[in-house]
């Protein structure tokens, strides 16, 4: 998997991680390994370490499914850095913008009694609102960026 | 996906023998659920101890499952692992998914569900 996309290690730990990966459910696994692997153990908790991949994971593979559907040639950018107040980390891509231009409320639906009323989609936006903060969407020039933080490390 | 199926009675458990139920995962597991509950048990255990990752997608996977099953003998859960169990917690699946700690825990139970 070592040529799927392009992860430039980073030699010390302040330095951002940086990783173009290929716009598919396949690529994205791969990416978070990578991610997992730089992050390290050392200055995050298994929980941490849960937190940053669940996140991570719900953003890229929103791109995936909704800015790059039923394409398999698109290209992701995501850059992790850590700061004072948690990790920073930016996604690019250049598929389709948001729906409405903006994103997603992250509402769930309220909790059902009826076992097979459950939605079977919906939370990962729910999950990304619960996990991370000052979420921020820009369209620009055909591109989509999203910016937020995950207050861990 | 790997899956591996024991019957106790009338109980069918089958661990996740995978470290992932993901989005790149997810059909895949709901084809190989489907298969490895085809022939029908009275109550069905998913043994999670091997699953590191379930992401929204594999959440949705599992809830497809469970509606599959129907909800006359609801899917239970066994043996979830940190993170998984946050993802149960935080979409509040947990109060309506019975979830054991591990499969002995769900095998020991003196009067299941069904």
């Amino acid at each position: 998997m070592a040529a799927m996309g392009d992860a430039r290690a980073a030699s010390d730990q302040s330095c951002p991680i940086s990783i173009d990966l290929p716009g598919t459910f396949d690529g994205v696994r791969w990416a978070l390994a990578q991610v997992m692997v730089q992050l390290g153990s050392d200055r995050y908790s298994l929980e941490e370490r849960g937190t940053v991949e669940l996140v991570l994971a719900e953003v890229l593979n929103n791109v995936v499914e909704h800015a790059y559907a039923g394409r398999s040639d698109g290209k992701v950018a995501l850059r992790v850095e850590q700061g004072i107040s948690g990790l920073s980390v930016a996604v690019e891509d250049d598929g389709e913008p948001m729906p409405d231009g903006g994103l997603p409320s992250g509402a769930m639906a309220a909790p059902t009694e009826d076992l097979l009323a459950i939605p079977e989609g919906g939370y990962g936006w729910f999950l990304i609102g619960q996990l991370a903060r000052d979420h921020q969407y820009r369209r620009e020039a055909g591109r989509n960026s999203l910016t937020f933080r995950i207050s861990v490390g | 996906m790997k899956l591996l199926s024991e019957r106790h009675s009338d109980t069918l458990v089958i661990r996740v023998d995978e470290a992932r139920i993901d989005a790149a995962a997810a059909v895949d597991f709901k084809d190989s659920m489907r298969r490895a509950t085809q022939d029908g048990a009275a109550r069905v255990v998913l043994d999670l101890s091997q699953v590191t990752m379930v992401d929204s997608s594999g959440l949705g996977a599992i809830v497809a499952v469970m509606k599959q099953l129907g909800a006359g003998c609801p899917l239970e859960l066994a043996g979830l692992t940190p993170n998984v169990a946050t993802v149960f917690r935080l979409t509040r699946m947990d109060t309506v998914m019975r979830i054991h700690g591990d499969v002995d825990d769900a095998l020991s139970l003196a009067r299941p569900a069904c």
